[in-house]
């Protein structure tokens, strides 16, 4: 098991309704399993889309990226920046 | 060294003050301002504070390594801004404009697509909408 934080930003904070937490996974385990995970702990995020933006420790990554005990995923809304 | 992300109004001279220099010869600004799209009245920013100071240094790296000749700064503002007021300057300077225009073109289109920030139009009538909330859908 690794305990992964998660972070909310957003539309998606509100959907979430907090925008931290944790949430445990089996590993080894990817960024897709723990937004899997986050779906069914956070039931206001099952309208996030079926592939979200995610980052794994502050930078971008695919959804198949393998994620480590205490990592930091977030998950972000379309980019608006500028 | 300047903060690249406040919560104030932004200060272009301050910004230019980081780029420029006397073998400087060609000084690039862009300002986006916050523009009165559909009864918009002002944008709230938010912005993964952490994660957006990190991209902002690799771009601004990115950039000294393509003009290696060119000096660049940018500040993106967060919070509330009202219409006509900027959301983010970027300074570029160079020994000659070519290079200082392409360093300013380059950062902008970057930071459109990595800087994880976010707006949420507030209206005239009082309602308020995310930009980009229909996308990836």
């Amino acid at each position: 098991m690794g305990k992964v934080s998660v972070r909310f930003f957003a539309r998606y904070a509100e959907l979430a309704g907090c925008s931290s937490s944790a949430v445990n996974v089996p590993t080894p385990a990817t960024v897709a399993d723990v937004i899997a995970r986050v779906r069914e702990v956070f039931p206001g995020t099952r309208d996030l889309p079926p592939r979200p933006l995610a980052a794994l420790n502050q930078r971008q990554v695919k959804l198949d990226q393998l994620v480590s005990d205490g990592d930091e995923v977030a998950l972000l809304p379309p980019l608006a920046g500028g | 060294m300047m903060m690249h992300l406040t919560r104030h109004p932004l200060e272009i001279d301050a910004l230019l003050a980081e780029v420029q220099s006397p073998e400087r010869g060609g000084t690039c600004v862009f300002l986006g301002t916050v523009r009165n799209d559909a009864n918009v009245t002002a944008i709230d920013y938010s912005a993964y504070d952490d994660m957006a100071l990190a991209e902002i240094q690799r771009i601004l790296s990115d950039a000294e390594t393509r003009w290696p000749e060119a000096r660049v700064m940018l500040q993106h503002r967060l919070g509330l801004i009202p219409v006509g007021e900027a959301s983010i300057a970027i300074a570029a300077a160079a020994p000659h404009r070519d290079a200082a225009f392409a360093a300013c073109r380059y950062v902008i289109e970057e930071v459109k697509k990595r800087l994880p920030i976010w707006k949420k139009e507030l209206h005239g009538d009082g309602s308020a909408e995310w930009v980009g909330a229909n996308d990836h859908r």
